[in-house]
């Protein structure tokens, strides 16, 4: 019933009831500061993010890899292997920092083990195939093969459990042998269907589907209630979900950048049709399990289209389509895509002036955020972008001055969070807290 | 501009390598027909260097580079490759980093430009790069990393090569990818960062005084 409620709501409507939950999550803070403090944060992080005018002050948030376990001295792989132990330090990282939105560990302190059971061979993560010191990575490779798109597009599901995932992870081979359940639709012709499932191939990698699961249980079991703790202590934690651009969607993991870069001159048409019929798919993705409490933002990493990666006419006509569907499908049921521009988004930045008007916040990194203002104002809440390199290696007054003059640059009128420029690994603390002290001390409006 | 070149240049793929078989049934020198290739992609170097070619046409150039020369390979055997270099280049991911498409990208641009590419590959140990300098008595010394990670990773290499009495007046270094610019530089101790791969090629060019 209250799902055909939600249905009958204006994407507007929807904003609203999402801000509203966010605004105030309906959990008993640890105290009444706590309380007062998440409600500030909240509404400041709103106001930037929806272009509602100017807040108190500038919000600051910081994206964050491993800098909550490196800081501690603790390695990617101890905080990959110790689920207890990287909950303790990002917990102590949130207060130590206090900034504006949480620093949550999901996407870093992953679960290593999990992997290990499942063989996963197209991630190289601490300890295994990268340094101890080094944080995950990807094994480009073309994992779905330029004459397999049809599969993909006629069937995702039954292509991406029954030839990627045995593709990608040893452990998984086994359901190589299973086949589309289009054999149970009559059930009586189903046992062949039936069969493949007591295959000893399909078994084993059912065991160690269910061991990876088991490890995941003991990482969540860690994790969640973390995030939970930290919402009651006043951080607020705007994303959930996330998704991609249908461009990266088949080129970051299935083709690989070599693949998907050469299928734009070998087969252009497909890799279109491709990238419309992942549109929907990445959309749902989120509201599926979305439900009217779920925060606003939606986590979206952006790769393959930014400066140097494609022409700009290429980015119109390969990337930016489809990107712009998923944007406007999600802000339909009233989420906010947060578009994670790592790399430089210099020439792209009028054609992403199409971005649904304060339903946007786009992150950038070694874009110039003077032009980014210019453009994107009044259409995107921009993020951003104080250098990595700085942060881990410069000094606090540098990164004060650094913070400060990006602040005059794109602070007025609001619309505006300052941030890191890509997922910080490794930072000097007192560089992060200086980042944090200018939002603070300089920042106000 | 032969049509060969042309072809391969404006990336006609299928095209390109039926002149390549067409060519070798009228009996041209397979030479010659390397020659053409090496000449498309230097047509595509400057088209990159002008900004109307991106990241696309270097690895579909790259791939066609790679089946012109499968097919030719056989009867090359013999011939050695000529041409005067103008130097050579040390190329690598550093440890802990395994990236390697803004490696591929410097190196193929280096070799359109004329430069020996002795590319060492990703995640490549201190030792391993003091060897190649070592045997190879490069110009310049490549070192490329996309993660912050990286950086400690050049500062140590860079210390290693310095160690092994290797970094003379003759050896230029520069590192690049990602998240490189001035700061890192400086910790890293070497010569010089680099945006992209025409500020690589600029600076080899500069370290064997070529303009």
């Amino acid at each position: 019933m209250a799902e055909q409620v939600w249905s009958q709501l204006s994407p507007e409507e929807k904003s609203e009831r999402r801000w509203a939950s966010f605004l105030e999550p309906g959990l008993e803070f640890a105290s009444p500061e706590a309380g007062s403090e998440y409600r500030a944060r909240a509404a400041r992080l709103k106001k930037a993010m929806l272009l509602e005018g100017e807040a108190d002050r500038v919000p600051v948030c910081a994206l964050a890899g491993y800098y909550p376990g490196t800081r501690k001295g603790l390695t990617p792989y101890q905080v990959t292997q110790d689920y207890a132990l990287a909950a303790e330090a990002w917990h102590e990282a949130n207060h130590y920092l206090q900034a504006d939105s949480m620093l949550a560990p999901v996407f870093a302190a992953i679960p290593g083990r999990a992997f290990e059971i499942l063989d996963v061979k197209i991630l190289s993560w601490p300890g295994h195939g990268v340094p101890k010191e080094s944080g995950f990575q990807y094994n480009e490779k073309e994992w779905m093969l330029a004459e397999e798109y049809d599969l993909l597009i006629d069937d995702p599901t039954d292509f991406l459990l029954h030839v990627y995932l045995p593709r990608v992870a040893g452990g998984m081979e086994g359901f190589s042998r299973l086949a589309s359940p289009l054999d149970m639709v009559e059930i009586v012709g189903g046992p062949p269907w039936m069969m493949r499932w007591a295959d000893p191939a399909v078994q084993a990698s059912i065991e160690k589907l269910t061991a990876a699961g088991r490890e995941c249980q003991a990482w969540g079991g860690a994790m969640y209630p973390l995030l939970g703790r930290l919402v009651a202590e006043g951080f607020p934690g705007p994303f959930q979900f996330m998704s991609l651009a249908p461009f990266d969607f088949i080129g970051d993991t299935l083709r690989g950048t070599r693949g998907v870069l050469m299928d734009m001159f070998r087969q252009p048409a497909v890799l279109l049709e491709a990238c419309d019929r992942i549109v929907p798919l990445v959309v749902k993705w989120v509201t599926r399990t979305a439900n009217p409490q779920s925060p606003p933002l939606v986590f979206m990493p952006l790769h393959k289209g930014a400066d140097g990666f494609m022409s700009v006419e290429q980015f119109q006509k390969f990337y930016w389509p489809s990107l712009l569907k998923v944007i406007n499908g999600l802000v339909a049921d009233g989420f906010v895509p947060y578009l994670f521009a790592e790399g430089a988004y210099g020439t792209r930045l009028e054609t992403i002036a199409e971005s649904p008007v304060g339903r946007a916040v786009w992150h950038f990194d070694h874009t110039d955020m003077q032009r980014a203002k210019e453009v994107l104002g009044g259409i995107s809440c921009i993020q951003g972008n104080v250098p990595l390199p700085l942060l881990q290696l410069g000094a606090v007054d540098e990164v004060k001055t650094y913070c400060r003059d990006l602040i005059d640059t794109v602070a007025p009128g609001g619309g505006f969070i300052l941030d890191v420029g890509a997922v910080v690994d490794e930072a000097k603390d007192e560089n992060m807290r200086a980042m944090v002290e200018v939002a603070k001390e300089y920042g106000a409006y | 501009m032969h049509e060969l070149v042309q072809a391969m240049a404006d990336m006609k793929e299928e095209e390109a390598l039926k002149m390549v078989e067409e060519l070798l049934a009228q009996g041209e020198d397979p030479k010659k027909i390397l020659d053409l290739s090496s000449e498309a992609m230097q047509v595509v170097g400057e088209r990159y260097q002008e900004g109307t070619y991106f990241l696309p046409e270097l690895i579909m150039s790259g791939e066609m580079l790679r089946k012109t020369g499968e097919i030719l390979k056989p009867l090359l055997a013999s011939q050695t490759d000529e041409t005067k270099k103008l130097g050579t280049v040390v190329l690598g991911t550093v440890r802990g980093d395994i990236h390697d498409i803004g490696k591929d990208i410097v190196g193929f641009m280096l070799e359109v430009n004329g430069f020996e590419v002795i590319d060492l590959g990703i995640d490549q140990p201190e030792a391993a790069f003091v060897e190649a300098v070592k045997n190879n008595t490069p110009q310049v010394l490549a070192l490329s990393g996309f993660l912050s990670v990286a950086f400690d990773s050049m500062k140590s290499t860079i210390e290693e090569v310095e160690k092994a009495g290797l970094r003379t007046g003759e050896l230029k270094i520069i590192i690049g990818g990602g998240q490189m610019d001035d700061t890192v530089r400086k910790y890293t101790g070497a010569d010089a960062y680099g945006d992209d791969a025409m500020a690589a090629v600029a600076f080899a060019k500069e370290a064997v005084g070529v303009k």
